[in-house]
This record gives C-alpha cells, sequence and structure tokens, in this order.
C-alpha cells in the first residue's frame, strides 16, 4: 500500500510518500526556518500563505522523488489536528482536491499520533507495548501506546514545552535560533554541575511538565550574572548552557523512566525535535541500559514536522478500512483520547 | 477619554493567576487584553487566571502558545491565548491571520502585545508584567476606551 502523507500543521509544508506505513520513498520538508539569522531572529514567514505557495511543489517533489505517479497511491493522508486553523486547511483542502479528482481514498490524522508512530519508519522499532514521550518546541507528552490507535496520555507540560525552554534561553544568551542545537553546541564547553538550576518534579507520581519556572529561573540568573561579571566567579556562558540543559534532562529522564515503570514496559520511544539532542541521549540510554530498557529515537528527519509519519499513520488507519470523505474538517484543538479508536 | 490605570503586586504565581481570573470574570466577547512583559514575568500565570475567569473547566490545561502561535479553550465564551514571540514582523502576524481573532466570537489575550500594540483595537486592556525580585511582581492593568474603564471598574470592584 502506497500512501503520500501530507502536513502543514505548523511552520513547515511537508509530504512524504510510504509503502505500507514502513519503507520510505521520499520525504520532503519546504522549512521556513532559516538557520543563520542575522539578529538570532526566530520564524520569519509561518503563514497559511507560505503553505499555499509551497504545498503544490512540496507534493509534486515528494512524488517525482518516489519515483511514484499520482494514480499509483492507494491513499493520502492528511493532518486535520491540532494546529493553526489557516495553515492546516491548506494541506486539508489540497489533499480534498488531489482525492477527488484522482479518486483516491482520504484519511484525516492527528498530527500527534504521526509523531508516536514516526519511530516505524525506522529498520529498528519497538513492538508493542511502549511508552512515547513527544518533545519539541510546542509539546511535552508522555503516552502509553498499547497498540495503532491506543493512546493513553500519561502527562503533558502545564506550561511551557521543552524545545520552547531551549528557545528562550538561547535568545537571553544571545545565541540565536533554533535553540536546541546552539545550546547543545555551547554546552559543550561548560560544566554541567555549575549552577544549581531547579528541576520542576512536581508530585512524585505526576508525570506532568512544568519548564516556566526554570526558564525564569535562568533569566534572573543571567540577569544577575550580566551585572556582575567580576564576581561572577569565572561562570562562562558555557556553563550556563550546560547547567540548563542538564536541568531539562535531568526532568525528561526521571519522568520517561518513571512512567515506564508505572506501566511496566521495557520499550521507549522519544520523538520530536528535542530528541535530536546527544545529551538527552546519553542520560537516557544510561538510564535504560542499567534497567535494560530499550531506548529508540527517529532520526532527526523523522522527529522534526514531516509528511512520512502522516503517510505511516494513514496506512494503518486505511489498512482498519478507515475513510474520510469530503466533509472531513480541520481542528485546532484535537486531544489524542479524541482519536477514532480502530475497529 | 483619559487613561485609567490599576497597579497591583503579587507574590505568587498563584496570586497571578488569582488576579487574572478578577480580570477573566468580568470579560465578555471582543474583547481584548495585551500582556506585556519579559520572559518570566508572568504573563501565561495570568493567562491561566483569565481562563478560569472565564469559566474554563479547571482541569483544562493552559500551555504557551509560543510555538503554536494561538490556543483556543471554550468556556462562557471562547478563549484565544495568542502569542507574538515568534513572529519577527506585523507583515508575518497578519499573514498567519492572527489579525482576524480580534473580530470573532471570543475574548483574545495576546502576549509580547507591546511588539504592535497599535494593531490591537481601541478597547483593549493593556496589562504590564515588571518582575521586582524573585517572586514579587508589579501588574498594571490600563485601558482609556469606554469599555476598556468598564472593565477595569469591575476588576476594581471585586477587590475593594
Amino acid at each position: 500500500m502506497i500512501i503520500l502523507g501530507i502536513d502543514t500543521s505548523c511552520d513547515d509544508t511537508s509530504a512524504g510518500v510510504v509503502v505500507d506505513g514502513r519503507q520510505v520513498l521520499s520525504n520532503v520538508v519546504h522549512s521556513q526556518v532559516k538557520l543563520h539569522q542575522p539578529h538570532g531572529g526566530v520564524v520569519p514567514e509561518l503563514a497559511s500563505r507560505e503553505h499555499l505557495k509551497n504545498i503544490m511543489p512540496v507534493v509534486s517533489e515528494s512524488l517525482r522523488k518516489a519515483n511514484i505517479r499520482m494514480r499509483d497511491l492507494d491513499g493520502i493522508a492528511v493532518t486535520v489536528g491540532p494546529g493553526l486553523v489557516g495553515a492546516l486547511l491548506v494541506g486539508l483542502y489540497y489533499a480534498k482536491g488531489l482525492s477527488y479528482v484522482h479518486n483516491i481514498p482520504l484519511v484525516g490524522i492527528n498530527h500527534l499520533e504521526g509523531h508516536i508512530l514516526s519511530i516505524f519508519l525506522e529498520e529498528e522499532s519497538p513492538g508493542f507495548p511502549f511508552v512515547a514521550l513527544t518533545v519539541s518546541g510546542g509539546h511535552t507528552s508522555l503516552y502509553h501506546v498499547e497498540g495503532y490507535g491506543k493512546y493513553t496520555q500519561m502527562g503533558q507540560t502545564l506550561d511551557d514545552a521543552a524545545g520552547e525552554a531551549f528557545d528562550k534561553v538561547a535568545k537571553i544568551l544571545g545565541l540565536g535560533y533554533p535553540g536546541g542545537p546552539v545550546i547543545e553546541n555551547s554546552a559543550r564547553d561548560g560544566s554541567k554541575d555549575r549552577i544549581n538550576f531547579p528541576r520542576a518534579y512536581l508530585s512524585s507520581d505526576s508525570f506532568d511538565f512544568s519548564f516556566s519556572g526554570l526558564k525564569t529561573a535562568v533569566a534572573l540568573y543571567i540577569k544577575k550574572w550580566r551585572e556582575s561579571q567580576e564576581e561572577a566567579e569565572g561562570v562562562a556562558l558555557a556553563d550556563i548552557a550546560a547547567s540548563f540543559q542538564e536541568a531539562v534532562v535531568d526532568v525528561l529522564v526521571r519522568k520517561v523512566m518513571g512512567a515506564r515503570k508505572k506501566v511496566g514496559v521495557t520499550s521507549v520511544v522519544v520523538a520530536g525535535g528535542v530528541a535530536c539532542n546527544d545529551r538527552l541521549r546519553t542520560s537516557l540510554n544510561e538510564a535504560g541500559s542499567s534497567r535494560d530498557i530499550q531506548v529508540y529515537y527517529p532520526r532527526p528527519e523523522y522527529c522534526t514536522d514531516n509528511g512520512a509519519m502522516i503517510a505511516a499513520a494513514g496506512y494503518n488507519r486505511l489498512l482498519n478500512d478507515e475513510k474520510d470523505d469530503m466533509s472531513m474538517d480541520v481542528r485546532s484543538k484535537y486531544p489524542i483520547q479524541d482519536l477514532p479508536p480502530f475497529p | 477619554m483619559a487613561e485609567r490605570v490599576l497597579t497591583y503586586n503579587t507574590v505568587s504565581d498563584r496570586e497571578t493567576i488569582k488576579l487574572g481570573q478578577k480580570l477573566g470574570a468580568v470579560l465578555k466577547e471582543g474583547d481584548v487584553i495585551a500582556l506585556v512583559g519579559e520572559l518570566g514575568s508572568g504573563k501565561t500565570w495570568f493567562a491561566k487566571g483569565i481562563a478560569i475567569g472565564l469559566g474554563i473547566s479547571p482541569g483544562t490545561v493552559i500551555t504557551s502558545p509560543s510555538f503554536s502561535l494561538l490556543n483556543e479553550y471554550e468556556g462562557r465564551c471562547t478563549f484565544f491565548h495568542m502569542d507574538a514571540y515568534r513572529l519577527e514582523s506585523l507583515s508575518d502576524f497578519i499573514s498567519a491571520g492572527l489579525d482576524e481573532y480580534f473580530f470573532q466570537d471570543g475574548v483574545v489575550a495576546m502576549e509580547w502585545a507591546d511588539r504592535w500594540l497599535e494593531i490591537l483595537p481601541d478597547w483593549r486592556v493593556k496589562v504590564e508584567f515588571a518582575i521586582v525580585d524573585k517572586y514579587l511582581r508589579k501588574i498594571a492593568l490600563s485601558g482609556y476606551h469606554a469599555r476598556a474603564v468598564e472593565i477595569l471598574n469591575g476588576v476594581q470592584q471585586q477587590l475593594d
């Protein structure tokens, strides 16, 4: 079964072609994040207008790279939420048009399900059940995944996402954007134990996260550090970056391992942009190996928003005879517990 | 009309939420709240309070909209929680379609609203947050339009 997946839920316009939910023939992303912003700036164009401009070339390119013609497709999967309505509409209406004109089955996909299933695009993937952490600029959530379509949210951030904390701290430090890679780079020359930033573990039985207090603590620390450079006793910017990163990593690792223990699974999946962070991987792998736990990570291009993961999720739903018609609409809010269960 | 200003001090996140709740309780469809203040000054906590005041169920988690740009919640009326943090220019704001929410059936609270305060409608209430020390925040609510003054009076009445 050859599926085209389309995602326009946030900044990037993406499309991918995947066979049987596992074999990626193409994965094209038109990224609107420019890596070398002159003033450490943020995302330039996020507009629905940009998605409109990009959607046709991105989909065409995904088919060309996959060497697939429209009539070879067995299905089209498109993200319907959660996300910005204006952005989602571009992907959905383009997908509806293709489906109608070429008479190809269409299915609407929850973006979060795409992230959870992105691990199946890798050769090395876990069996069910497992615990999944999706951690990015927009999400920090823990799920108990018992099968396709069987997801229970165990916890989520109560304020800022982990990736957002990275971005905001990077900006205060003047390191630029995106925050994850620049903090990680800077942290390599620093001492992770130099400053003891607060870790919000909340209550011991909670799998929720909170990074806003850490962000504020780091912001206040940097303010003081800048005002009193001489007295700062040789604390370098790299020390702040490393100590901040360690605080985020500590919380993520403890919550993931706690959630895994609670539901009694031996596999963990970590997806989303922050999953690219090396320090997080090292720390998770250490925690995992001492308990005989296997930790799986999709490669970076499957961690960030992409069409291939939407195709993978679409495959499983189409396989179950789930189909949507032309009346399907976008959903700005789309909690994973609202997902239709598999028949 | 002359500008009306109310100033409060809060000493914890909880107090900031409570003040936001007082404001939320007097808001109705069409009202626009401009949240202004540096990182960590309490804007999102205050927005959590507005949500409670708007009757959004306490179990609903109000998260930062910095990345998503806009989060939507249902209470007495719809609550649009927006954030200009990631936007670089006014044209980004407009091409993302965020200006349209000022004229929809709901209450808008926008973080980092000082980027382009002028594009917010005249009846906006501005809420400015200043970090005094680790916990102490000075929060100033202000507005000059008749509706904004009405809202501010409503907040003051609850606190008297």
